[in-house]
């Protein structure tokens, strides 16, 4: 429990409020970089593990043995910490692209499972239907099952979006922090408003970029809040 | 592949594991301080959690813990609780930690009580059980599936992040990869890669080992719908 002798204890008899508007801003421009960073790091990573995640889950609808093997090893991938997850792929890979191969490698449990949970509460008679009325088994997916799994797809990526943009700050290991490195300049000056300040624009982001992806899911299925209605 | 081989070399070399502030000294800091934040978060988790259950209320107070907890980054806390009256050290990793057990634990324990058949309490209380009776010779043994469950993925969760310790120089097996970043990746990148090896490998261990504790303490009866019982549980946030 060896702390390095920093300057962090001559600070503290001087004034060090936990918020300070003069704090934010004096350093307006720094921190709106950063929030465009930890904002485009955070679409990109969710955007990525989409990409990865939804065709997983639909391998894993089709072929139903193949279920349990794919949440297993996202499952196995989403264990490893974070931090373990980026010394690993660090040495190997450009500092940015090593925080955003984390972040995605993150991110697909919660969309696949969520994903898998919305396609196989696809009411069977529903598919029946479509199968009888002709369709192809791409375009029933497209047309029919994807759109009745759209609820379960959207709640995986919001609860992916949120967590993904809490974890992004731990990208402050090789520099890429966004956000995150006011977090560590803070607590290095030993000034707790900078902390403060990033804590609550990380948790407005997250929250904002939650309630954007309500507000899609609400427009995507307009036939469920018909029936909420 | 060099980093791998370096890696291999940093491991094989006993001193590594034997130093002060070796493998074996940010071990034993690693799982002292997960240990005293899972106690700590049962503590205050389980009691909570088993009432609100008994009571029948309080499971929107569960979900809302479980959402802001989530996209509250860990590193803030850290950070924040360090700087505050708690100060630097092992106790503000500590309570940092033990505020990202908490949902796990609060959720599956609320969940299991409101799980229990209500025939089955019924029952109980037709037999003249009290309130109390009731909740320890009734629902808490019927529950104890969903409270193994939620002990695995809060200790899980806290051992992965306890990892994060060493971003506030607090200790823990992340020390050895914070410090391998501090020297630079050319350097140090075998150190790195051997940290990140280590620490991965100790969460998977974790699992493994609560994965099967969590079957013996389930009674044979009980053990089904283990995917229902473990959707209960939030997303890690490390």
């Amino acid at each position: 429990m060896s702390l390095p002798d920093s300057p962090v204890l001559v600070y503290a008899d001087a004034a060090n409020p936990w918020f300070s508007w003069q704090f934010l801003q004096e350093n307006q421009d720094a921190v709106l970089s950063a929030l465009r960073e930890h904002a485009s790091l955070t679409a990109e990573a969710v955007a990525l593990a989409a990409l990865v995640a939804i065709p997983l889950a639909v391998l894993g609808y089709w072929f139903r043995p193949l279920t349990a093997p794919i949440l297993a090893l996202t499952g196995v991938l989403y264990t490893i910490p974070s931090l373990a997850l980026f010394a690993l792929l660090a040495p190997f890979l450009p500092g940015r692209v090593t925080v955003l191969v984390g972040l995605v490698t993150y991110a697909l449990l919660v969309i696949t499972r969520n994903a898998v949970a919305g396609l196989t509460q696809v009411p069977e008679p529903v598919r029946d239907a479509a199968r009888g009325m002709g369709y192809g088994r791409l375009a029933q997916l497209w047309r029919i099952e994807l759109p009745l799994a759209l609820p379960g797809i959207l709640t995986g990526l919001r609860l992916a979006t949120v967590s993904t943009v809490a974890l992004v700050t731990v990208g402050v290991l090789n520099g890429h922090g966004a956000l995150g490195e006011f977090l560590t300049a803070g607590f290095r000056a030993g000034y707790r408003a900078e902390i403060t300040t990033a804590t609550i624009i990380i948790f407005s982001l997250g929250l904002v970029l939650d309630l954007v992806l309500a507000g899609v899911g609400r427009l995507l299925t307009p036939w469920a809040r018909r029936r909420a209605a | 592949m060099r980093y791998f081989n370096d890696a291999l070399v940093w491991l094989n070399d006993p001193l590594n594991w034997t130093n002060p502030g070796g493998i074996f000294a940010r071990l034993s800091e690693h799982l002292r301080i997960s240990a005293a934040a899972v106690l700590l978060g049962c503590l205050i988790a389980w009691p909570l959690g088993l009432w609100l259950g008994h009571r029948g209320r309080g499971g929107d107070l569960v979900v809302l813990v479980s959402n802001v907890t989530l996209a509250i980054p860990t590193l803030s806390l850290l950070t924040l609780i360090s700087l505050s009256a708690v100060g630097f050290g092992e106790a503000a990793v500590i309570l940092a930690l033990t505020v990202f057990a908490i949902p796990p634990l609060l959720a599956n324990a609320y969940t299991g009580l409101r799980e229990v058949d209500p025939e089955v309490r019924d029952a109980a209380r037709g037999m003249g059980l009290s309130g109390w009776q009731l909740l320890y010779q009734v629902e808490l043994p019927l529950s104890v599936p969903y409270l193994a469950a939620g002990f695995r993925t809060a200790a899980v969760q806290v051992v992965a992040t306890a990892s994060l310790a060493a971003l506030v120089a607090g200790g823990g097996l992340g020390q050895i990869i914070a410090e391998g970043f501090g020297l630079g990746i050319g350097v140090a990148g075998g150190q790195v890669v051997a940290g990140g090896l280590l620490v991965a490998g100790l969460a998977l261990l974790v699992e493994g080992v609560f994965a099967v504790t969590e079957r013996l303490v389930t009674p044979r009866p009980l053990r089904r719908a283990r995917g229902m019982r473990r959707a209960g549980a939030t997303a890690a946030n490390v």
